[in-house]
């Protein structure tokens, strides 16, 4: 009973880790440009795709991990420079179609570079499953938690303790005064989508073991980490892990207990409560300000 | 000649809101702009910081040509504005806020002249944690210009820092600005406050729908007839 119970939630927390570094992507990109990247699943299958198929053909792993980070995160900029910066003054929707045709377009091109079958990565650290309690444990599982849990931590440094962090922060509560303290906006935008492809890349490289990798490994990934951030207050970082904490244990729980035909089903069953309900999220801005 | 404008146009869609102004401030100079709400002299000072785009005419900052800058150089360059409505980082504490006026000088002494605007105004160093958002009007007021202080301005744009503060405010936030001015920075302020301004302006500027039209020294306006009964409701 209670070792069923945990089993769900390793399972639960474990996905939620990564929907977490999803949602977390696409609050720093609609900080600092108030666009809805939903282009944010492809750069975790990026990752995924380019760690397994580098170590395949013998790369070091840490290298591939790398290489599909930077190769990602030039993706990022490149969609912010190409698509989204053009359409600066075009309206939400706009923007939003804009990047699920960038979405596409990647997947396209990931068809055409890797092809259509499923790529294998082997786990980290072996595959012995660690017992807990009565429950099971991947090891790799530790590392997608762990790995999540040292961005979450080093990306709430950036933001809280840096300039540059402050800076971009600063450009999300008010564009016109950061232009008038001198900081680049379009360069924040483009950090934006730099910082946000890198923790999709990572967190698509860490998990790839465990969901194998393939073109399409991003769609859910990027909605689920959609449903994160809103969960959480869109925009609103620390909102974003716990929203993607949330999603990931209530999918488990729900995959567990009712039937995992309804794993899928859970993410938007919460994602439309939240926007019925509680458009801000848990953690969202409710406009108190004073001005 | 610190700033020189020449003939700068600039339009809000079809709104021609600018329409071939010219105005100079020479180096240590105070220089009020004053006229009606919706004359133009916001836009002026946007198109003065690059954040919105000149239709034609010339910037000059410094002999230098600035018309097509973009915002952030300005800033490095030294033109620093307080815009209208303080603007700050509100969820940001105030200290982060003035860190992030000296966002373009990048290793110089933050820290020192963080302790020198805290001498300067107590009451930052007390709210110094707090966020900026949460404090009343004139403490806001004090954190924006705080703010542009920071960046170490060559030419300070004010854009009416009286507005909407209570009058002893209003003199507190004029005394700053007349010490600014007695330390040498040069200013450029932007004010429906006319008799305050031209007061302490070395020169004037009276600007009308998109027009400079009237230019003089800051005591000859104050005394001029048509800015007497136009502004001063005399």
């Amino acid at each position: 009973m209670f070792a069923e119970l945990l089993q769900y939630m390793l399972s639960g927390l474990t996905i939620g880790a990564i929907y977490a570094l999803a949602g977390l992507g696409f609050s720093i990109i609609y900080n600092a440009s108030h666009v809805i990247n939903f282009a944010q699943g492809e750069f975790i299958m990026i990752g995924g795709m380019a760690s397994a198929t580098l170590t395949a053909s013998g790369v070091p792993l840490p290298l591939a991990i790398l290489i599909g980070c930077g190769g990602a995160m030039l993706v990022g900029v490149l969609v912010a420079k190409f698509a989204v910066e053009r359409a600066r003054n075009a309206s939400t929707v706009t923007l939003i179609i804009i990047t699920i045709g960038a979405s596409i377009f990647l997947r396209g091109v990931a068809e055409l570079v890797w092809g259509k079958d499923f790529k294998r990565l082997d786990a980290f650290s072996g595959e012995t499953p660690i017992q807990l309690m009565g429950a099971s444990m991947q090891p790799q599982s530790l590392w997608v938690v762990g790995c999540a849990a040292v961005l979450i931590v080093a990306i709430g440094l950036f933001f809280n303790r840096t300039l540059t962090g402050k800076a971009m922060l600063a450009t999300s509560h008010n564009r016109l005064a950061a232009q008038l303290v001198g900081i680049d906006v379009k360069r924040v935008v483009l950090a934006s989508f730099a910082l946000s492809a890198a923790l999709g890349a990572i967190g698509g490289a860490v998990v790839a073991p465990i969901t194998f990798s393939y073109t399409e490994m991003g769609i859910m990934l990027g909605l689920k980490g959609f449903t994160a951030a809103v969960l959480g207050g869109l925009g609103h970082g620390p909102g974003a892990v716990a929203g993607g904490l949330i999603v990931g244990v209530a999918e488990a729980l729900g995959a567990g207990y009712l039937s995992s035909a309804y794993k899928d089903a859970v993410a938007f069953v919460i994602i439309l409560a939240v926007l019925l309900f509680m458009p801000n999220g848990l953690f969202g801005k409710r406009g108190t300000e004073r001005v | 000649m610190l700033l020189e404008i020449d003939g700068l146009n600039s339009h809000y869609g079809r709104i021609h809101a600018l329409k071939s102004a010219s105005l100079t401030v020479r180096e240590g100079e105070l220089v009020a702009l004053v006229g009606a709400n919706g004359a133009g002299k916001t836009t002026l000072l946007r198109t003065l910081s690059g954040v919105h785009p000149a239709s034609s005419g010339m910037i000059r900052f410094d002999g230098c040509d600035i018309t097509r800058m973009r915002a952030s150089r300005r800033v490095a360059e030294g033109v620093v504005q307080v815009p209208e409505g303080r603007q700050l980082f509100g969820p940001q504490s105030v200290e982060d806020n003035l860190r992030l006026g000296a966002f373009r000088r990048g290793s110089g002494r933050p820290a020192e002249d963080l302790e020198r605007l805290y001498a300067l105004f107590p009451m930052l160093k007390v709210k110094r944690d707090q966020p900026a958002g949460t404090l009343s009007g004139g403490q806001q007021q004090i954190v924006a210009l705080a703010r542009a202080l920071m960046a170490k301005p060559r030419l300070l744009l004010l854009d009416e820092p009286s507005m909407g503060l209570a009058p002893l405010l209003v003199a507190e936030i004029f005394d700053a600005v007349q010490r600014l001015k007695r330390e040498g920075t040069t200013i450029l302020l932007v004010e429906q406050n006319a008799h305050a301004a031209l007061a302490i302006a070395d020169r004037g500027y009276v600007i009308e729908t998109g027009e400079i039209v009237l230019s003089d020294s800051g005591a000859a306006l104050l005394s001029n007839e048509r800015v007497r009964q136009a502004y001063l409701g005399l």
